[in-house]
């Protein structure tokens, strides 16, 4: 499995391993889960990465266990995830490497 | 254009599910979500393998998008109704094919999967087959369509708008950032392009913001009404959505897609490219 790189713009099996090639020293990766109120994961999810000023950077949909991964840069960002369940927001500062957040929908 | 004629709603998608000689079409890169549910009656269209010639870097030509349009069951007089993924970015690059090969009545479903899918609206998996036609395209209208050379030549000349996100704009991501960033072209935008990025004009559940809020944003960008204008991205698609706005539901005169966008920009040799935030000189 890979991750498409120059092919388009959709959004990549958010459930697939990180490519071997993906470099974690130069990489931001920001990954995780959408739950419920009552801990269950929500699939189907989408989740929205804005930066610093408020402003839509990516989209993901979560996969069937909830997950969904970004490809960022250092820095602050707002994690909003939509879905049939309700909404919810996260603030993450994230470093170089892989940073492992949450969001929970209401 | 206008929004009347050019977008339909979800609910007047779901009225109109079984209307006769209507066609709904879901358009993406990834067609597993069609695969796993898809509005009723709707066929899909692969922007990858559909879309785009096999070998050369463009897309279908006239004949390729006759063969396909004719083996997917859509005629001359249908009206067909997009809607995909992204925040219909691949649909609205589909909008912008069957504008330039010159279909009648083609609109965009507001909002795309994405609202129809936060709505809780129905969603099957069923199989979709419709009998073969034999659809007649016209010749690719290029008036909305522009190539990399009249790119340079607007540059300080026509507006430029470079609908990519803020970071990509001043060069800081290459791609977007749900993707990952190792690309061999340069950062940066083409000098004197306004950044507005095309999420300026979809609300957060992917239907459009209005007429009055969609002029407001792009006057206040500095977009010269009395100019033509020219909207790219990095691969076209995001740049479709924003044609989209600007020409079917605001109906500016002459606005272009330069599908060929960053990736094709950021790799000519020689010509100039502007670094940060701002438009910089011509």
């Amino acid at each position: 499995m890979t991750v498409p790189i120059t092919a388009g713009c959709a959004a990549p099996d958010q459930a697939a391993p990180l490519p071997a090639s993906l470099d974690l020293e130069k990489e931001t990766v920001i990954t995780g889960i959408v739950s419920a109120e009552n801990g269950e994961v929500v699939p189907g999810a989408y989740v929205r990465l804005l930066d610093s000023t408020g402003e839509f950077t990516a989209e993901v949909v979560t996969s069937p266990v909830g997950q969904f991964r970004f490809f960022a840069a250092p820095g602050t960002w707002t994690l909003r995830a939509l879905s049939r369940h309700g909404n919810g927001d996260l603030s993450v500062t994230a470093g170089r490497g892989i940073n492992e957040v949450a969001v929970t929908v209401a | 254009m206008s929004r009347d004629t050019a977008l339909v709603s979800a609910d007047w998608a779901e009225k109109n599910l079984d209307a006769p000689g209507v066609v709904f079409v879901e358009v993406d890169e990834d067609t597993t979500a069609y695969d796993g549910g898809h509005i009723a009656g709707a066929i899909k269209l692969d922007w990858k393998t559909d879309l785009q010639d096999p070998v050369r870097r463009d897309f279908v030509n006239k004949a390729q998008f006759e063969a396909l349009l004719s083996e997917r069951g859509i005629s001359n007089d249908d009206v067909v109704v997009l809607y995909g993924g992204n925040n219909n970015w691949f649909a609205a690059y589909a909008y912008w094919y069957f504008k330039l090969y010159g279909h009648g009545d083609v609109k965009l479903l507001d909002g795309g999967r994405k609202k129809w899918e936060l709505d809780a609206r129905p969603l099957v998996a069923d199989q979709v087959s419709r009998p073969a036609t034999q659809y007649t395209a016209q010749e690719p209208d290029l008036s909305i369509r522009a190539f990399r050379d009249e790119a340079v030549a607007a540059i300080g000349v026509k507006n430029l708008v470079d609908v990519r996100s803020p970071d990509e704009y001043a060069g800081r991501l290459l791609a977007p950032a749900h993707l990952p960033q190792e690309q061999a072209q340069r950062a940066g935008h083409i000098p004197t392009a306004i950044s507005v990025p095309w999420s300026k004009a979809a609300n957060e559940d992917g239907t459009f913001k209005s007429d009055d809020e969609l002029g407001k944003i792009y006057g206040e960008a500095g977009l010269d009404g009395s100019k033509d204008t020219i909207a790219y991205c990095r691969i076209g698609e995001r740049s479709s959505h924003t044609w989209f706005v600007l020409k079917e539901l605001l109906g500016h005169q002459n606005v272009k897609n330069y599908d060929g966008s960053w990736t094709e920009y950021g790799s000519l040799v020689g010509v100039p490219v502007a670094l940060g935030d701002e438009p910089g000189e011509a």
